[in-house]
């Protein structure tokens, strides 16, 4: 497997342990934060950031990816 | 004419003749047809998915399940993301394969990697099998929608016959590509529906989205975290819902098709990156419920809280425009998953199982007649066997899910046999089915569907590998 392949993977993680994973540790209501329940505002602040570490993914792909992978794009 | 049934009419008519008119230059094939002859760029590709996902279930049972069950309606939320996840590594991969082997369907590409039509026909019965109450659910909300948009001046059935014959003529007419246009009109509206009604409403009735969940929390303690009020959806439930129905997401035979029309592997990869934000309209379709929780409480169908909520906030012209949304918010999915039903039951059940040297126009032709009987059947099951919305969805999930080990392995792994991946199949679906019928759902907790993939998944594991080990030992 290639490095930016294997660093890619890592960060996709991130969503499945924090929005998975997590949930038991995360399920109250309070602090309330901005008005929202801790456990709705955990879950959007991860939904959220997933578009960043999915973009983050792509450059990290994009730079240690042999370019002859992108050859069928 | 009042102003709201004017609004309804004008808008489904001129969604429909858009999408009539989408594919009026474009020879019909079966490329053409079903992948839109593999050209979508970023922007179709968004439009015709997020045309997919915003289904009438984001109106109706989203808002439902905030109102009637609480916390556990965030895993709507969740799932989508875990699937956009996934798709980054999955989709261009499958891309790459059907641009390769000139795949139209999911039963193709089982057909070209396991090299058994058998496997083909099977997965193509399951598909069919599970799109059904997907497209079910479409045409009921859509029913409920209009009924309550038009007070009441148009019936639920006539609704749903006037979107059906709509539907049919711009699907027949302009295949797969009159759907993502006719997305465009839906994308639009809904998002303007939901923001009107999603900041309104608590707005409106609370002086602010924080002032309603206090409210909430007073009146209704343990309403906002797991299981809400829904005891047998804890936590463990929740979490094993999320990765099921993740997992399932793209296994749906139209989304799986949806991502063969995209012009590149690298156009599907930058889609994935943005999806999620496809999810934030949903947290506003939450907040109805959750107001309509406190103004409306005690509906006999929590599913129409968002529209009745609406219908006592909003004038009648107001109502209609959100109606028309809900309208149009229905015919997109009905369109693509009637155009992937009817294929599937054309090209790989009738041409693979039973015709193999049928010619192409003839598969093409019994796709658009088999397009025509199944949006029939989905609206006879409509009108009499109409069931709480978003409970159809989590069956079709179950599955369709079971798909999923085929693919991803079929993709990755190339020690994946076709005998252990129609075992897995078959042992996934058997025992969803079977805990499902003994009342088991949930099962020690855990989503029923989620259950079977677990089996699924090992089978499909240990038969390929064993295979292998046993071809090796006797050479």
């Amino acid at each position: 497997m290639h490095k930016g392949t294997r660093l890619a993977l890592m960060l996709a993680a991130v969503p499945f342990v924090t929005l998975v994973f997590a949930l038991p540790l995360v399920n109250r209501l309070k602090p309330m934060i901005l008005g929202l329940p801790f456990l709705l505002f955990w879950i959007l602040v991860w939904v959220a950031l997933t578009p960043l570490i999915l973009y983050l993914a792509y450059r990290l792909e994009k730079k240690y990816n042999p370019p002859d992978d992108e050859a069928e794009r | 004419m009042n102003p709201a049934l004017f609004i309804i009419f004008g808008t489904i008519l001129f969604a429909a003749l858009l999408g009539i008119f989408a594919g009026r230059r474009v020879p019909m094939n079966l490329e053409n047809w079903t992948v839109g002859g593999r050209r979508f760029g970023v922007l179709l590709i968004w439009l015709l998915m997020a045309g997919e996902i915003y289904t009438t279930f984001t109106f109706l049972g989203a808002s439902g399940w905030a109102y009637s069950k609480g916390a556990p309606a965030f895993y709507i939320l969740i799932y989508g993301t875990l699937a956009y996840t996934l798709s980054f590594f999955i989709l261009p991969a499958l891309w790459r394969v059907g641009k390769k082997h000139s795949l139209h369907t999911q039963p193709d590409f089982f057909i070209q990697r396991y090299g058994s039509r058998a496997l083909g026909v099977f997965v193509a019965l399951v598909g069919v099998a599970s799109i059904i109450p997907y497209l079910e659910l479409q045409l009921s909300g859509l029913g409920y929608i209009v009924n309550i948009a038009s007070r009441g001046a148009i019936s639920a059935p006539l609704a749903i016959l006037i979107s059906f014959v709509l539907t049919c003529a711009f699907v027949l007419t302009s295949g797969i590509k009159g759907a993502a246009w006719v997305a465009v009109v839906k994308d639009i509206m809904m998002l303007l529906a939901v923001a009107v009604v999603g900041i309104g409403v608590p707005l409106i009735y609370f002086g602010g989205v924080g002032k309603m969940f206090r409210a909430i929390s007073l009146k209704f303690p343990g309403h906002l975290v797991f299981p809400g009020a829904a005891p047998h959806m804890d936590v463990v439930w929740v979490m094993s819902t999320c990765l099921l129905t993740g997992l399932g997401f793209y296994m749906w035979p139209h989304m799986f098709g949806a991502a063969f029309s995209a012009k590149s592997a690298e156009t599907i990869k930058r889609n994935a990156i943005i999806m999620p934000f496809y999810q934030i309209p949903t947290l506003l379709v939450f907040l109805v419920g959750f107001t309509a929780l406190l103004v409306i409480p005690g509906l006999a169908k929590p599913d129409t809280s968002f529209m009745a909520l609406a219908d006592k906030t909003y004038p009648s012209w107001l109502v209609g425009f959100i109606g028309a949304a809900g309208a149009v918010t229905a015919m997109v999915p009905s369109a693509v998953l009637v155009l992937f039903a009817a294929t599937l039951l054309a090209k790989n059940v009738y041409q693979t199982g039973f015709n193999p040297r049928a010619s192409e126009d003839k598969v093409l032709r019994l796709s658009r007649i088999t397009v025509v009987v199944i949006m029939f059947a989905a609206l006879v099951l409509a009108l009499y066997f109409p069931d709480e919305l978003v409970n159809l969805l989590i069956f079709g999930y179950d599955g369709v899910s079971q798909f999923f080990p085929g693919v991803v392995l079929g993709l990755f792994w190339k020690r994946a046999h076709k005998l252990a991946v129609a075992v897995g199949l078959a042992a996934g679906v058997g025992t969803v089915v079977a805990l499902i019928v003994t009342k088991n759902d949930p099962f020690f907790g855990l989503n029923a569907g989620f259950v079977g993939l677990a089996v699924n998944s090992l089978l499909v594991l240990i038969l390929s590998w064993g295979r292998t080990e046993l071809n090796h030992s006797k050479q």
